[in-house]
């Protein structure tokens, strides 16, 4: 201060004006990247939806696009493919958004509990499944489940609990979830178990000597402090389950119960790529890209609302 | 309560001996209880790996023919590895070292530029500082997958579809890591250290530098993240790339996933111990990450 005092008016306003600069210079590098592959994908997603090609009388003359409103809107959300898929993810997200970041909270909070011992194994356990990458888990699940070359079957009908179809219809969905429950747990418990070891020990210390037991200290002192850190993983998990996308393509090559519009994903995937329908394809990802802001953004006001966050 | 500890100060070391009294008793029902609940997922989380462990050591035949959670008396990992690392001139080779480029690249390059974008948000006062913000927090959640779609179009525009670059630049930007660095920058890096600096005459980038030593344990957790993420990304990937030569590990096995059955049973084998090898440099620096990650983040709190 002293220093800057002395300087000359001119040579100060000369530094301050740079200074003024600077965090843009900071922002610039990440900024240039973030406009290019962020906002512009975006708005060319937008931009693509409004038209549509088309193929005159028997299809073998050059497609000719045209502008189309937003009609293509309109067939996506009547389309039944695309709402039967978001229907899907819905219902998996109401079973797997409460249970994984739940499970992560649980498994968190013991291996932070005074009570348990081998705290590093089990750590190093949970942490296991974070290393192998999703689709290299959805394949391992894909052979565990596979009734030929697993060992999941076989067991069950070995302990008389009859022969469970992990790839039926009605039940692939689940199987898939479980997947994404083994895949991600572990690191919704880093995420969590992070911030139970940033919470200063004297907070719960006296509480301790008060008698409280250890659920009680779990349940007033530290879940409210790492909340912040559960609503992340709560929004990890929707936009996850909205994006679904590894697991069921993964597991198409063995299940004949995953059509292709099994999620929203799969199928802006396939429209785009199987059909070469990039228009429709842009809707389908702006659509879903909506509604999972419109969720995880939700999800976010209300926990801040409950929590204080 | 606390007015019948301050007048009977011998209290807190009598109670403090009573609740280790009180240890042992817990130690049995609540520990007991504790420790179950944690080995059965330890179970839940480990089996599957087992099982690939011990499916990598085994031949085609062996795969379907013997029970799957034990090894089989013909010992075939040797043959298995080889045979991985030859298949179809080294493509699998070929496969980790783009992995390792992609990862390795987009996770240092990505690191460092959200460093700089979140000190510059935690750190200075400007206009349109809450506009980037927010732009920010609303890019995590967008979904990425919902990007690739017209991200392809947008690169095979400029006919930047099936190279490197397709995967790699759009994996640099990391919203998440600017987030997480703004929060650390804001709580580990004091505004007096920085006048300090620029008092002694450092420049504003000597100053940066200053606070990046300081947001250390905040930069290996996002290195981490971002490193996992990009070596685990396959929507991309799949969607950009069509040259196997430039496939990471997940595209390609699953790739090879989708030609087994029939005369290619083998290829089995060669999925299950490529994923298996896969996964150990992954585990390796997760385990060494994870020390340091721990520690940093601990000791980062306490004095703030």
């Amino acid at each position: 201060m002293a220093v800057e005092s002395v300087s000359s008016p001119s040579a100060r306003s000369g530094s301050l004006r740079r200074r003024a600069l600077t965090p843009y210079l900071f922002i610039l590098p990440f900024g240039v990247l973030f406009i290019l592959f962020f906002i512009v994908p975006i708005f060319y997603a937008i931009y693509e939806s409004l038209f549509r090609s088309q193929r005159s009388g028997l299809g073998l003359g050059a497609a000719t696009v045209s502008f189309n409103g937003l009609s293509n809107y309109a067939d996506v959300i009547r389309d039944p493919n695309f709402y039967t898929g978001i229907g899907r993810v819905l219902l998996y997200g109401v079973v797997q958004v409460p249970v994984m970041p739940g499970l992560a909270l649980v498994l968190a909070l013991l291996l932070d509990s005074t009570v348990v011992r081998f705290k590093g194994f089990f750590r190093l356990a949970f942490f296991v499944p974070y290393a192998i990458p999703g689709i290299i888990a959805a394949l391992l699940w894909g052979y565990l489940y596979d009734p030929a070359l697993g060992p999941l079957v076989k067991g069950f009908s070995s302990l008389g609990l009859g022969t469970p179809d992990f790839l039926g219809a009605n039940s692939v969905l689940w199987s898939i979830a479980n997947i994404a429950t083994w895949a991600w747990t572990g690191y919704n418990m880093l995420i969590i178990f992070a911030a139970l070891q940033a919470i200063p020990t004297e907070i719960y210390e006296s509480a301790r000597i008060d008698g409280s037991s250890g659920f009680h200290i779990a349940w007033n002192i530290k879940i409210p402090l790492v909340a912040p850190a559960l609503v992340l993983t709560g929004i990890f998990s929707i936009i996850g389950t909205l994006q679904l996308f590894n697991e069921p393509q993964v597991l198409t090559t063995i299940s004949n119960n995953i059509p292709t519009s099994f999620t929203p994903n799969l199928y802006a995937y396939y429209t785009a790529f199987g059909n070469n329908n990039y228009y429709y394809a842009a809707t389908i990802s702006v659509v879903l890209a909506l509604v999972t802001f419109v969720l995880s953004f939700g999800f976010l006001r209300v926990t801040q609302r409950q929590s204080g966050v | 309560m606390s007015q019948r500890t301050a007048s009977v100060p011998i209290a807190t070391p009598r109670e403090a001996v009573a609740s280790r009294q009180r240890v042992p008793r817990r130690f049995n029902v609540e520990s007991l209880g504790s420790m179950t609940f944690l080995f059965i997922f330890t179970l839940y989380f480990l089996i599957p790996f087992f099982w690939l462990i011990v499916s990598a050591t085994k031949n085609a035949g062996d795969l379907f023919g013997t029970f799957g959670l034990w090894f089989a008396p013909n010992f075939n990992l040797g043959d298995n590895l080889s045979q991985l690392f030859t298949y179809d001139n080294s493509i699998y080779l070929r496969w980790l070292g783009n992995t390792l480029l992609y990862a390795g690249v987009g996770a240092l390059l990505g690191t460092f530029l959200s460093a700089m974008a979140g000190f510059a948000l935690a750190k200075y006062q400007f206009r349109g500082r809450n506009l980037v913000f927010s732009a920010v927090l609303g890019a995590i959640l967008v979904p990425t997958t919902a990007l690739a779609l017209p991200l392809y179009l947008l690169m095979s525009g400029v006919s930047l579809t099936n190279t490197y670059w397709a995967v790699l630049l759009p994996s640099i930007v990391s919203p998440f890591g600017v987030y997480l660095s703004r929060i650390y920058a804001a709580s580990s890096v004091p505004d007096e250290l920085l006048e300090a600096a620029r008092i002694d005459g450092a420049s504003e980038f000597r100053a940066f530098t200053i606070a990046l030593y300081l947001m250390r344990p905040a930069l290996v957790t996002i290195l981490l993240f971002q490193f996992v993420a990009i070596w685990n990304n396959y929507f991309l990937p799949l969607v950009m790339l069509s040259d196997q030569k430039l496939f990471p590990i997940t595209v390609g096995l699953q790739t090879w996933n989708v030609t087994t059955g029939g005369a290619n049973k083998f290829l089995f084998t060669l999925i299950i111990t490529g994923a298996l090898v896969s996964s150990i440099p992954l585990l390796i620096g997760c385990g060494v990450l994870q020390r340091f990650w721990r520690g940093g983040l601990g000791a980062g709190s306490v004095k703030g």
